[in-house]
Protein backbone atom coordinates (compact mmCIF):
# COMPACT_ATOMS: atom_id res chain seq x y z
CA UNK A 1 0.00 0.00 0.00
CA UNK A 2 2.93 2.29 -0.79
CA UNK A 3 0.13 4.75 -2.87
CA UNK A 4 -2.18 4.61 0.10
CA UNK A 5 -3.95 8.18 0.22
CA UNK A 6 -5.32 9.45 3.61
CA UNK A 7 -9.01 9.83 2.96
CA UNK A 8 -8.71 6.22 0.49
CA UNK A 9 -11.14 7.58 -1.57
CA UNK A 10 -9.04 6.78 -4.81
CA UNK A 11 -8.56 3.10 -3.96
CA UNK A 12 -12.06 2.76 -2.89
CA UNK A 13 -13.63 -0.63 -5.57
CA UNK A 14 -16.81 -1.13 -6.47
CA UNK A 15 -19.53 0.48 -8.41
CA UNK A 16 -20.90 2.43 -5.83
CA UNK A 17 -17.28 3.85 -5.05
CA UNK A 18 -16.82 4.70 -8.81
CA UNK A 19 -20.36 6.20 -9.05
CA UNK A 20 -19.54 8.40 -6.29
CA UNK A 21 -16.19 9.58 -7.77
CA UNK A 22 -17.50 10.84 -10.89
CA UNK A 23 -20.42 12.68 -9.56
CA UNK A 24 -18.08 14.38 -6.99
CA UNK A 25 -15.45 15.19 -9.58
CA UNK A 26 -17.81 16.11 -12.19
CA UNK A 27 -19.16 18.33 -9.42
CA UNK A 28 -15.86 19.95 -8.94
CA UNK A 29 -15.42 20.18 -12.37
CA UNK A 30 -18.49 22.29 -12.83
CA UNK A 31 -17.80 24.89 -9.91
CA UNK A 32 -14.55 25.52 -10.45
CA UNK A 33 -13.64 25.51 -14.69
CA UNK A 34 -17.33 25.82 -15.45
CA UNK A 35 -17.44 29.63 -15.03
CA UNK A 36 -14.65 29.40 -17.16
CA UNK A 37 -16.02 27.26 -19.95
CA UNK A 38 -18.86 29.31 -19.64
CA UNK A 39 -17.15 32.10 -20.63
CA UNK A 40 -15.39 30.39 -23.32
CA UNK A 41 -18.96 29.62 -24.72
CA UNK A 42 -20.11 32.60 -24.95
CA UNK A 43 -17.42 34.35 -26.50
CA UNK A 44 -18.87 32.24 -29.54
CA UNK A 45 -22.35 32.53 -29.30
CA UNK A 46 -25.06 35.54 -28.66
CA UNK A 47 -24.99 36.29 -25.44
CA UNK A 48 -26.43 39.87 -25.23
CA UNK A 49 -27.06 40.10 -21.64
CA UNK A 50 -25.78 38.20 -18.59
CA UNK A 51 -28.76 36.10 -18.42
CA UNK A 52 -27.90 34.52 -21.50
CA UNK A 53 -24.68 33.45 -19.76
CA UNK A 54 -24.35 29.84 -20.52
CA UNK A 55 -22.40 26.23 -20.90
CA UNK A 56 -25.63 25.32 -23.40
CA UNK A 57 -25.81 27.68 -26.33
CA UNK A 58 -28.60 27.57 -29.26
CA UNK A 59 -26.19 28.57 -32.02
CA UNK A 60 -22.61 29.57 -32.36
CA UNK A 61 -21.68 32.58 -33.75
CA UNK A 62 -18.67 34.93 -34.47
CA UNK A 63 -20.65 38.15 -33.78
CA UNK A 64 -18.90 38.93 -30.95
CA UNK A 65 -15.38 38.25 -32.28
CA UNK A 66 -16.14 40.51 -35.17
CA UNK A 67 -17.45 43.41 -32.64
CA UNK A 68 -14.34 42.35 -30.55
CA UNK A 69 -11.65 43.39 -32.99
CA UNK A 70 -13.58 46.44 -34.47
CA UNK A 71 -13.10 47.49 -30.24
CA UNK A 72 -9.19 47.47 -30.65
CA UNK A 73 -9.35 44.02 -28.36
CA UNK A 74 -6.47 42.65 -30.84
CA UNK A 75 -4.48 45.79 -29.98
CA UNK A 76 -4.60 45.36 -26.06
CA UNK A 77 -3.55 41.68 -27.06
CA UNK A 78 -0.82 42.59 -29.07
CA UNK A 79 0.00 45.03 -25.75
CA UNK A 80 -0.08 42.35 -23.25
CA UNK A 81 2.33 40.18 -25.51
CA UNK A 82 5.00 42.83 -26.15
CA UNK A 83 4.55 43.93 -21.69
CA UNK A 84 4.82 39.88 -20.97
CA UNK A 85 7.87 39.37 -23.89
CA UNK A 86 9.67 42.30 -22.86
CA UNK A 87 8.99 41.66 -19.08
CA UNK A 88 9.68 38.43 -18.91
CA UNK A 89 12.67 38.30 -20.66
CA UNK A 90 14.26 40.76 -18.64
CA UNK A 91 13.00 39.18 -15.37
CA UNK A 92 14.69 36.11 -16.41
CA UNK A 93 17.94 37.91 -17.11
CA UNK A 94 17.72 39.51 -13.84
CA UNK A 95 16.73 36.65 -11.47
CA UNK A 96 19.70 34.78 -12.90
CA UNK A 97 22.30 37.11 -12.87
CA UNK A 98 21.37 37.70 -9.19
CA UNK A 99 21.04 34.39 -8.57
CA UNK A 100 24.40 33.11 -9.35
CA UNK A 101 25.89 36.24 -7.09
CA UNK A 102 23.82 35.11 -4.34
CA UNK A 103 24.14 31.30 -4.60
CA UNK A 104 27.70 30.42 -6.26
CA UNK A 105 29.68 33.71 -4.22
CA UNK A 106 30.49 34.25 -0.72
CA UNK A 107 31.05 38.18 -0.31
CA UNK A 108 30.38 40.26 2.87
CA UNK A 109 26.43 41.98 2.52
CA UNK A 110 24.87 39.06 1.15
CA UNK A 111 22.99 38.13 4.00
CA UNK A 112 22.17 41.96 3.75
CA UNK A 113 20.72 41.83 -0.04
CA UNK A 114 18.55 38.70 0.89
CA UNK A 115 16.54 40.85 3.78
CA UNK A 116 16.06 43.25 1.35
CA UNK A 117 14.85 40.71 -2.10
CA UNK A 118 12.37 39.91 1.26
CA UNK A 119 11.59 43.31 2.12
CA UNK A 120 10.48 44.08 -1.80
CA UNK A 121 8.24 41.40 -1.72
CA UNK A 122 6.18 43.01 1.18
CA UNK A 123 6.42 46.27 -1.46
CA UNK A 124 3.35 44.71 -4.46
CA UNK A 125 2.53 48.05 -6.48
CA UNK A 126 -1.00 47.80 -5.15
CA UNK A 127 0.87 48.57 -1.90
CA UNK A 128 3.15 51.18 -3.75
CA UNK A 129 0.30 52.34 -6.08
CA UNK A 130 0.49 56.36 -4.67
CA UNK A 131 4.13 56.89 -4.39
CA UNK A 132 4.55 54.94 -7.45
CA UNK A 133 2.52 56.78 -9.28
CA UNK A 134 4.38 59.48 -8.64
CA UNK A 135 7.96 58.34 -9.11
CA UNK A 136 6.43 56.93 -12.62
CA UNK A 137 5.92 60.39 -13.91
CA UNK A 138 9.12 61.71 -13.22
CA UNK A 139 11.71 59.55 -12.36
CA UNK A 140 14.54 60.33 -9.69
CA UNK A 141 17.73 61.58 -11.25
CA UNK A 142 16.91 60.02 -14.78
CA UNK A 143 14.00 62.48 -14.95
CA UNK A 144 12.32 60.70 -17.61
CA UNK A 145 8.53 59.95 -17.45
CA UNK A 146 6.99 55.87 -17.63
CA UNK A 147 4.05 57.43 -17.92
CA UNK A 148 1.77 56.98 -20.91
CA UNK A 149 4.04 53.96 -22.48
CA UNK A 150 4.43 50.39 -22.31
CA UNK A 151 8.10 51.02 -21.08
CA UNK A 152 6.47 51.77 -17.90
CA UNK A 153 4.96 48.19 -17.28
CA UNK A 154 8.13 46.44 -18.32
CA UNK A 155 10.91 47.68 -16.33
CA UNK A 156 8.93 47.73 -12.86
CA UNK A 157 8.54 43.90 -12.78
CA UNK A 158 12.23 43.07 -14.37
CA UNK A 159 13.07 42.34 -10.78
CA UNK A 160 11.08 39.95 -9.09
CA UNK A 161 12.27 38.77 -5.90
CA UNK A 162 10.13 35.12 -5.88
CA UNK A 163 12.14 34.72 -9.35
CA UNK A 164 16.14 35.66 -7.40
CA UNK A 165 14.67 33.08 -4.71
CA UNK A 166 13.58 30.24 -6.48
CA UNK A 167 17.10 30.71 -8.36
CA UNK A 168 19.54 31.10 -5.73
CA UNK A 169 18.28 27.77 -4.09
CA UNK A 170 18.29 26.09 -7.22
CA UNK A 171 22.25 27.36 -8.32
CA UNK A 172 23.12 26.20 -4.68
CA UNK A 173 22.23 22.46 -5.61
CA UNK A 174 25.04 22.97 -8.38
CA UNK A 175 28.48 21.04 -7.40
CA UNK A 176 31.02 23.23 -7.27
CA UNK A 177 34.00 20.92 -8.40
CA UNK A 178 32.21 21.65 -12.30
CA UNK A 179 33.03 25.03 -11.74
CA UNK A 180 36.22 24.99 -10.37
CA UNK A 181 37.06 22.68 -13.13
CA UNK A 182 36.17 25.17 -16.18
CA UNK A 183 38.10 27.66 -14.30
CA UNK A 184 41.46 25.32 -14.05
CA UNK A 185 40.21 25.28 -18.38
CA UNK A 186 40.78 28.77 -17.91
CA UNK A 187 36.91 30.09 -18.34
CA UNK A 188 36.59 33.34 -17.02
CA UNK A 189 33.49 34.98 -14.83
CA UNK A 190 31.22 35.46 -17.06
CA UNK A 191 32.11 31.96 -19.31
CA UNK A 192 31.41 29.70 -15.91
CA UNK A 193 28.20 31.39 -15.32
CA UNK A 194 26.60 31.53 -19.17
CA UNK A 195 28.34 27.90 -20.09
CA UNK A 196 28.65 26.01 -17.12
CA UNK A 197 26.15 26.84 -13.92
CA UNK A 198 23.22 28.47 -16.26
CA UNK A 199 22.92 25.34 -18.63
CA UNK A 200 22.51 23.22 -15.33
CA UNK A 201 19.58 25.55 -14.20
CA UNK A 202 16.96 24.49 -17.15
CA UNK A 203 14.27 23.17 -14.86
CA UNK A 204 14.58 26.04 -12.47
CA UNK A 205 14.39 28.30 -15.70
CA UNK A 206 10.87 26.58 -16.40
CA UNK A 207 9.85 27.40 -12.93
CA UNK A 208 10.78 30.97 -12.98
CA UNK A 209 9.47 31.50 -16.37
CA UNK A 210 6.26 30.44 -16.32
CA UNK A 211 5.56 31.74 -12.79
CA UNK A 212 6.88 35.43 -14.05
CA UNK A 213 4.32 34.78 -17.46
CA UNK A 214 1.15 34.34 -15.01
CA UNK A 215 2.52 37.35 -12.61
CA UNK A 216 3.04 39.97 -15.41
CA UNK A 217 -0.17 38.58 -17.00
CA UNK A 218 -1.66 39.23 -13.99
CA UNK A 219 -0.75 42.65 -13.53
CA UNK A 220 -3.65 45.12 -12.62
CA UNK A 221 -2.12 48.17 -11.24
CA UNK A 222 0.99 48.85 -13.06
CA UNK A 223 -0.92 49.34 -16.05
CA UNK A 224 -3.63 51.15 -14.74
CA UNK A 225 -1.01 53.53 -13.29
CA UNK A 226 1.00 53.86 -16.65
CA UNK A 227 -1.95 53.91 -18.78
CA UNK A 228 -3.24 57.18 -19.32
CA UNK A 229 -4.61 56.16 -23.21
CA UNK A 230 -6.56 53.24 -24.09
CA UNK A 231 -3.81 52.75 -27.07
CA UNK A 232 -1.74 51.43 -24.08
CA UNK A 233 -3.90 49.36 -22.62
CA UNK A 234 -3.16 45.67 -21.49
CA UNK A 235 -6.13 43.60 -22.33
CA UNK A 236 -6.75 42.70 -18.69
CA UNK A 237 -6.59 46.66 -18.09
CA UNK A 238 -9.33 47.06 -21.31
CA UNK A 239 -11.67 44.37 -20.15
CA UNK A 240 -13.31 47.36 -17.91
CA UNK A 241 -14.46 49.49 -20.92
CA UNK A 242 -15.40 46.41 -22.75
CA UNK A 243 -18.14 45.85 -20.22
CA UNK A 244 -21.02 46.70 -22.85
CA UNK A 245 -21.23 47.13 -26.46
CA UNK A 246 -24.61 48.70 -28.36
CA UNK A 247 -24.79 45.58 -31.29
CA UNK A 248 -23.28 42.69 -28.90
CA UNK A 249 -23.97 43.77 -25.79
CA UNK A 250 -21.45 41.79 -23.05
CA UNK A 251 -20.56 39.46 -25.91
CA UNK A 252 -17.48 41.55 -26.62
CA UNK A 253 -16.38 41.65 -22.85
CA UNK A 254 -16.90 38.06 -22.91
CA UNK A 255 -14.44 37.97 -26.38
CA UNK A 256 -11.86 39.57 -24.61
CA UNK A 257 -12.06 37.89 -21.24
CA UNK A 258 -11.40 34.54 -22.98
CA UNK A 259 -8.99 36.30 -24.59
CA UNK A 260 -6.95 37.40 -21.81
CA UNK A 261 -7.39 33.76 -20.08
CA UNK A 262 -6.53 31.63 -22.91
CA UNK A 263 -2.54 32.35 -22.89
CA UNK A 264 -1.72 31.90 -19.05
CA UNK A 265 -4.30 28.75 -19.30
CA UNK A 266 -2.08 27.82 -22.16
CA UNK A 267 1.20 28.26 -20.68
CA UNK A 268 -0.51 26.38 -16.92
CA UNK A 269 -1.11 23.16 -18.98
CA UNK A 270 1.94 23.29 -21.37
CA UNK A 271 4.46 23.96 -18.13
CA UNK A 272 2.47 22.24 -15.58
CA UNK A 273 4.77 20.27 -13.34
CA UNK A 274 6.94 23.33 -13.09
CA UNK A 275 4.55 25.13 -11.96
CA UNK A 276 3.76 23.17 -9.31
CA UNK A 277 7.28 22.49 -8.42
CA UNK A 278 7.68 26.06 -7.74
CA UNK A 279 4.16 26.60 -6.29
CA UNK A 280 5.71 24.03 -3.28
CA UNK A 281 9.04 25.69 -3.53
CA UNK A 282 7.51 29.35 -3.47
CA UNK A 283 5.19 28.53 -0.15
CA UNK A 284 8.12 27.01 1.63
CA UNK A 285 10.30 29.78 0.87
CA UNK A 286 7.66 32.16 1.89
CA UNK B 1 36.98 34.23 -32.91
CA UNK B 2 34.69 35.92 -30.19
CA UNK B 3 35.72 37.56 -26.90
CA UNK B 4 35.15 34.21 -24.58
CA UNK B 5 37.34 32.42 -26.97
CA UNK B 6 40.07 35.05 -26.98
CA UNK B 7 39.69 35.16 -23.05
CA UNK B 8 40.45 31.14 -23.11
CA UNK B 9 43.31 31.01 -25.43
CA UNK B 10 45.52 32.96 -23.38
CA UNK B 11 44.82 30.86 -20.13
CA UNK B 12 48.40 31.72 -18.62
CA UNK B 13 46.98 34.56 -16.74
CA UNK B 14 43.74 33.30 -15.83
CA UNK B 15 44.52 30.13 -14.69
CA UNK B 16 47.54 30.63 -12.06
CA UNK B 17 45.36 32.13 -9.10
CA UNK B 18 47.39 34.73 -8.08
CA UNK B 19 49.01 33.57 -4.47
CA UNK B 20 46.96 35.14 -1.43
CA UNK B 21 49.09 37.41 -0.18
CA UNK B 22 50.85 38.73 -3.22
CA UNK B 23 47.28 39.60 -5.13
CA UNK B 24 47.34 42.54 -7.25
CA UNK B 25 45.28 44.93 -5.74
CA UNK B 26 43.05 45.14 -8.69
CA UNK B 27 42.72 42.08 -9.44
CA UNK B 28 41.21 41.78 -5.38
CA UNK B 29 39.14 44.29 -6.17
CA UNK B 30 37.59 42.54 -9.15
CA UNK B 31 37.25 39.21 -7.39
CA UNK B 32 35.29 41.15 -4.57
CA UNK B 33 33.32 43.46 -7.47
CA UNK B 34 31.92 40.52 -8.89
CA UNK B 35 28.96 39.54 -7.04
CA UNK B 36 28.00 43.40 -7.28
CA UNK B 37 28.58 43.52 -10.70
CA UNK B 38 25.78 40.43 -11.21
CA UNK B 39 23.20 41.88 -8.82
CA UNK B 40 23.59 45.29 -9.68
CA UNK B 41 20.56 45.13 -12.51
CA UNK B 42 18.23 43.84 -9.59
CA UNK B 43 19.41 46.40 -6.70
CA UNK B 44 19.13 49.45 -8.92
CA UNK B 45 15.78 48.11 -10.05
CA UNK B 46 14.32 47.40 -6.89
CA UNK B 47 15.78 50.45 -5.62
CA UNK B 48 14.09 52.54 -7.96
CA UNK B 49 10.66 51.18 -8.11
CA UNK B 50 10.50 49.77 -4.37
CA UNK B 51 12.39 51.43 -2.20
CA UNK B 52 12.28 54.71 -3.71
CA UNK B 53 8.57 54.91 -3.41
CA UNK B 54 8.60 53.51 -0.05
CA UNK B 55 10.89 56.36 1.31
CA UNK B 56 8.68 59.06 -0.78
CA UNK B 57 5.59 57.61 0.60
CA UNK B 58 6.61 57.83 4.48
CA UNK B 59 8.14 61.51 3.21
CA UNK B 60 4.80 62.45 1.67
CA UNK B 61 2.91 61.25 5.01
CA UNK B 62 4.26 64.18 6.78
CA UNK B 63 3.96 66.62 3.80
CA UNK B 64 0.66 68.34 2.30
CA UNK B 65 1.96 67.64 -2.00
CA UNK B 66 0.83 70.20 -4.05
CA UNK B 67 2.41 69.60 -7.52
CA UNK B 68 4.21 72.72 -8.74
CA UNK B 69 4.53 74.75 -5.51
CA UNK B 70 6.04 72.94 -3.53
CA UNK B 71 5.32 70.11 -0.36
CA UNK B 72 4.69 72.17 3.19
CA UNK B 73 5.51 69.66 6.24
CA UNK B 74 3.05 69.26 8.35
CA UNK B 75 3.53 67.04 10.92
CA UNK B 76 1.03 64.43 11.66
CA UNK B 77 -2.12 65.74 10.26
CA UNK B 78 -2.51 63.33 7.81
CA UNK B 79 -2.18 60.59 9.91
CA UNK B 80 -4.71 62.10 12.12
CA UNK B 81 -6.70 63.17 9.48
CA UNK B 82 -6.90 59.31 8.03
CA UNK B 83 -6.82 57.79 10.92
CA UNK B 84 -9.88 59.74 12.62
CA UNK B 85 -12.00 59.55 9.40
CA UNK B 86 -14.52 57.03 9.60
CA UNK B 87 -13.59 55.93 5.68
CA UNK B 88 -10.38 54.20 7.07
CA UNK B 89 -12.29 52.77 9.95
CA UNK B 90 -14.62 51.14 7.67
CA UNK B 91 -11.68 50.05 5.64
CA UNK B 92 -9.97 49.03 7.51
CA UNK B 93 -12.82 46.84 9.01
CA UNK B 94 -13.85 45.43 5.40
CA UNK B 95 -9.90 44.39 4.63
CA UNK B 96 -9.73 42.58 8.19
CA UNK B 97 -13.45 40.52 7.43
CA UNK B 98 -12.54 39.74 3.81
CA UNK B 99 -8.97 38.68 4.26
CA UNK B 100 -9.91 36.51 7.65
CA UNK B 101 -12.61 34.66 5.71
CA UNK B 102 -11.29 34.62 2.10
CA UNK B 103 -7.99 32.65 4.14
CA UNK B 104 -10.35 30.51 6.22
CA UNK B 105 -12.53 29.53 3.69
CA UNK B 106 -9.62 29.14 1.12
CA UNK B 107 -8.04 26.83 4.18
CA UNK B 108 -10.75 24.78 4.71
CA UNK B 109 -11.83 24.10 1.14
CA UNK B 110 -8.44 23.50 -0.12
CA UNK B 111 -7.79 20.88 2.45
CA UNK B 112 -10.80 19.17 1.25
CA UNK B 113 -10.08 19.66 -2.59
CA UNK B 114 -7.03 18.07 -1.27
CA UNK B 115 -8.03 15.19 0.88
CA UNK B 116 -10.42 14.26 -1.47
CA UNK B 117 -8.20 14.62 -4.92
CA UNK B 118 -5.26 13.08 -3.36
CA UNK B 119 -4.52 9.92 -5.58
CA UNK B 120 -2.58 8.73 -8.77
CA UNK B 121 -5.65 7.90 -11.19
CA UNK B 122 -5.47 9.90 -14.54
CA UNK B 123 -8.91 11.06 -13.74
CA UNK B 124 -7.69 12.71 -10.61
CA UNK B 125 -4.55 14.52 -12.30
CA UNK B 126 -7.49 15.99 -14.94
CA UNK B 127 -9.82 17.17 -12.78
CA UNK B 128 -6.90 18.67 -10.36
CA UNK B 129 -5.53 20.48 -13.61
CA UNK B 130 -9.44 22.27 -14.11
CA UNK B 131 -10.06 23.30 -10.73
CA UNK B 132 -6.51 24.49 -10.63
CA UNK B 133 -7.32 26.97 -13.43
CA UNK B 134 -8.90 29.66 -11.94
CA UNK B 135 -5.17 30.33 -10.44
CA UNK B 136 -3.95 30.88 -13.45
CA UNK B 137 -6.24 33.08 -14.64
CA UNK B 138 -5.79 36.98 -14.52
CA UNK B 139 -7.81 38.31 -11.15
CA UNK B 140 -9.25 41.05 -13.69
CA UNK B 141 -10.37 37.83 -16.02
CA UNK B 142 -11.79 36.20 -12.75
CA UNK B 143 -13.33 39.37 -11.35
CA UNK B 144 -15.42 40.30 -15.01
CA UNK B 145 -16.60 36.58 -14.95
CA UNK B 146 -18.03 36.78 -11.92
CA UNK B 147 -19.63 40.10 -12.58
CA UNK B 148 -21.32 38.27 -15.39
CA UNK B 149 -22.25 35.11 -12.65
CA UNK B 150 -23.20 37.33 -10.42
CA UNK B 151 -26.01 39.11 -12.42
CA UNK B 152 -28.76 40.31 -9.34
CA UNK B 153 -31.95 39.40 -11.41
CA UNK B 154 -33.62 35.90 -11.91
CA UNK B 155 -31.89 35.20 -15.07
CA UNK B 156 -28.11 35.20 -13.58
CA UNK B 157 -26.03 32.60 -13.92
CA UNK B 158 -25.76 31.96 -10.64
CA UNK B 159 -29.15 33.06 -9.52
CA UNK B 160 -30.80 30.04 -11.71
CA UNK B 161 -28.09 27.75 -10.02
CA UNK B 162 -29.61 28.77 -6.63
CA UNK B 163 -33.06 28.35 -8.16
CA UNK B 164 -33.27 24.99 -9.20
CA UNK B 165 -31.98 24.73 -5.32
CA UNK B 166 -35.24 26.72 -4.09
CA UNK B 167 -33.05 30.14 -3.31
CA UNK B 168 -32.83 33.34 -4.35
CA UNK B 169 -32.90 35.47 -6.33
CA UNK B 170 -29.96 37.16 -4.49
CA UNK B 171 -28.68 40.58 -5.15
CA UNK B 172 -25.44 39.90 -4.57
CA UNK B 173 -22.60 42.33 -5.54
CA UNK B 174 -25.87 45.32 -5.42
CA UNK B 175 -26.51 45.10 -1.89
CA UNK B 176 -24.44 46.32 1.02
CA UNK B 177 -26.03 42.84 2.64
CA UNK B 178 -24.00 40.38 0.33
CA UNK B 179 -21.72 42.24 -1.38
CA UNK B 180 -18.11 41.53 0.62
CA UNK B 181 -19.62 38.44 0.95
CA UNK B 182 -19.70 37.73 -2.79
CA UNK B 183 -15.98 39.09 -3.07
CA UNK B 184 -15.12 36.76 -0.53
CA UNK B 185 -16.50 34.16 -2.17
CA UNK B 186 -14.91 35.02 -5.64
CA UNK B 187 -11.45 34.79 -3.21
CA UNK B 188 -12.33 31.59 -2.09
CA UNK B 189 -13.22 30.41 -5.54
CA UNK B 190 -9.55 31.19 -6.50
CA UNK B 191 -7.51 30.77 -3.34
CA UNK B 192 -9.15 27.09 -2.22
CA UNK B 193 -7.06 25.58 -5.25
CA UNK B 194 -3.86 26.80 -4.73
CA UNK B 195 -4.47 25.92 -1.07
CA UNK B 196 -5.11 22.18 -2.51
CA UNK B 197 -1.90 21.96 -4.30
CA UNK B 198 0.30 22.97 -1.25
CA UNK B 199 -2.03 20.65 1.12
CA UNK B 200 -1.15 18.09 -1.68
CA UNK B 201 2.17 18.43 -1.41
CA UNK B 202 2.26 18.19 1.84
CA UNK B 203 -0.12 15.25 1.62
CA UNK B 204 3.29 13.17 0.10
CA UNK B 205 4.90 14.09 2.54
CA UNK B 206 3.30 12.07 5.42
CA UNK B 207 4.80 9.16 6.51
CA UNK B 208 2.96 6.01 4.70
CA UNK B 209 4.51 4.04 7.69
CA UNK B 210 2.02 5.99 10.20
CA UNK B 211 -0.38 4.78 8.37
CA UNK B 212 0.02 1.64 7.95
CA UNK B 213 0.61 1.17 11.65
CA UNK B 214 -2.81 2.95 12.54
CA UNK B 215 -4.24 0.77 10.25
CA UNK B 216 -2.89 -2.66 12.05
CA UNK B 217 -3.84 -0.80 15.31
CA UNK B 218 -7.37 -0.58 13.63
CA UNK B 219 -8.20 2.85 13.85
CA UNK B 220 -10.70 4.38 11.62
CA UNK B 221 -10.16 6.71 8.44
CA UNK B 222 -11.36 9.34 10.11
CA UNK B 223 -9.30 8.62 13.46
CA UNK B 224 -6.38 8.15 11.06
CA UNK B 225 -7.15 11.62 9.51
CA UNK B 226 -7.40 13.26 12.76
CA UNK B 227 -4.02 11.84 14.42
CA UNK B 228 -1.99 11.48 11.82
CA UNK B 229 -2.65 13.41 8.39
CA UNK B 230 -3.63 16.56 9.69
CA UNK B 231 -0.67 17.09 12.32
CA UNK B 232 1.57 15.80 9.61
CA UNK B 233 -0.10 19.01 7.62
CA UNK B 234 0.90 21.59 10.78
CA UNK B 235 3.80 23.22 8.78
CA UNK B 236 1.37 23.82 6.02
CA UNK B 237 -0.90 24.94 7.74
CA UNK B 238 1.36 27.64 9.48
CA UNK B 239 2.52 28.78 5.99
CA UNK B 240 -0.52 29.38 4.40
CA UNK B 241 -1.99 31.23 7.11
CA UNK B 242 0.55 33.69 6.96
CA UNK B 243 0.95 33.63 3.53
CA UNK B 244 -2.67 34.36 2.73
CA UNK B 245 -3.25 36.93 5.64
CA UNK B 246 -0.59 39.02 4.02
CA UNK B 247 -2.47 38.55 0.52
CA UNK B 248 -5.50 39.31 1.91
CA UNK B 249 -4.66 42.66 3.22
CA UNK B 250 -3.16 44.22 0.21
CA UNK B 251 -6.61 43.19 -1.56
CA UNK B 252 -7.19 45.46 -4.64
CA UNK B 253 -8.15 44.38 -8.27
CA UNK B 254 -11.11 42.03 -7.25
CA UNK B 255 -12.70 44.94 -5.27
CA UNK B 256 -11.56 47.15 -7.87
CA UNK B 257 -13.54 45.31 -10.59
CA UNK B 258 -16.53 43.78 -8.77
CA UNK B 259 -17.67 46.80 -6.74
CA UNK B 260 -14.76 49.61 -6.19
CA UNK B 261 -16.00 49.87 -2.92
CA UNK B 262 -19.55 50.03 -3.30
CA UNK B 263 -22.70 49.91 -2.98
CA UNK B 264 -22.51 52.85 0.12
CA UNK B 265 -19.18 51.85 0.73
CA UNK B 266 -19.82 48.35 2.08
CA UNK B 267 -16.81 46.84 0.35
CA UNK B 268 -14.11 49.67 0.77
CA UNK B 269 -10.96 48.37 1.40
CA UNK B 270 -7.92 49.58 2.53
CA UNK B 271 -5.90 49.90 -0.89
CA UNK B 272 -9.14 51.12 -2.90
CA UNK B 273 -9.43 53.71 -0.48
CA UNK B 274 -5.85 55.09 -0.91
CA UNK B 275 -6.17 54.51 -4.21
CA UNK B 276 -9.52 56.74 -4.35
CA UNK B 277 -7.73 59.22 -2.19
CA UNK B 278 -4.47 59.63 -3.72
CA UNK B 279 -5.38 59.16 -7.77
CA UNK B 280 -8.82 60.37 -7.97
CA UNK B 281 -8.93 62.75 -5.12
CA UNK B 282 -5.39 63.86 -5.32
CA UNK B 283 -5.03 63.84 -1.49
CA UNK B 284 -1.56 62.15 -1.96
CA UNK B 285 -0.50 62.79 1.66
CA UNK B 286 -3.40 61.34 3.35
CA UNK B 287 -3.07 58.18 0.92
CA UNK B 288 0.81 58.22 1.58
CA UNK B 289 -0.47 58.18 5.46
CA UNK B 290 -2.40 54.94 4.67
CA UNK B 291 -0.06 53.28 2.25
CA UNK B 292 2.42 53.82 5.45
CA UNK B 293 -0.02 52.58 7.97
CA UNK B 294 -0.75 49.61 6.03
CA UNK B 295 3.09 48.52 5.16
CA UNK B 296 4.15 48.42 8.97
CA UNK B 297 1.43 45.74 9.31
CA UNK B 298 2.33 44.29 6.86
CA UNK B 299 5.90 44.45 8.00
CA UNK B 300 4.96 42.87 11.38
CA UNK B 301 2.95 40.22 9.94
CA UNK B 302 6.48 39.48 8.00
CA UNK B 303 8.17 39.23 10.59
CA UNK B 304 6.20 37.14 13.06
CA UNK B 305 5.64 34.77 10.29
CA UNK B 306 9.52 34.26 9.79
CA UNK B 307 10.19 33.79 13.60
CA UNK B 308 7.65 31.49 13.55
CA UNK B 309 8.59 29.67 10.75
CA UNK B 310 12.25 29.10 11.86
CA UNK B 311 10.41 27.58 15.39
CA UNK B 312 8.43 25.48 13.52
CA UNK B 313 11.71 24.10 11.43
Amino acid sequence: MRNETALGLAEARGPWARVLRFVLYAALFMVFAGPLLALMVGAFTPTVDPTQFTLWPDRLSLDNLERAVDRNVLDYLLNSFLVVGGGLALQVLVSVFAGYALARKRFRGSAVVLVLILATMMLPEEVLAVPLSVLLADLPLLHVSLVGSLVGMIVPVAAWGFSILVMTEFMKEIPKELEESARLDGAGEFRVFWQVVLPLCRPALGVIGIFGFTMIWDQYMLPLLVATDPAQYTLPLALRSLRSDDQVGIGVLLVGAFLAMLPSVLAFLALQRSFIRGLTSGAVKG
Amino acid sequence: MTATEARASSPKTRVRRPARPAAPVWSRLRRGATPWLFLAPALLLFLYFKFIPMAQAVRMSFEEVRPFLGNTYVGGENYAEIAGSSDFGAAVWHTVVLAVATTAGSIVLGLALALLLEGQTRALWFVRSAIFLPVVTAMAVVAEVWRVMYYPAEGGALNSVLGVLGLGPSEFLNSPDSSLASIAFVGIWRGAPYDMMIFLAGLAGVDRVLYEASAVDGASRWRRIWHVTLPGLRPVFAILLTLAAIRGLRVFTEVFLLTNGGPDGSTEVLLTLTYKLGLERNELGVAAAGTVLLFLVLLVLTVVSRLRRREVR
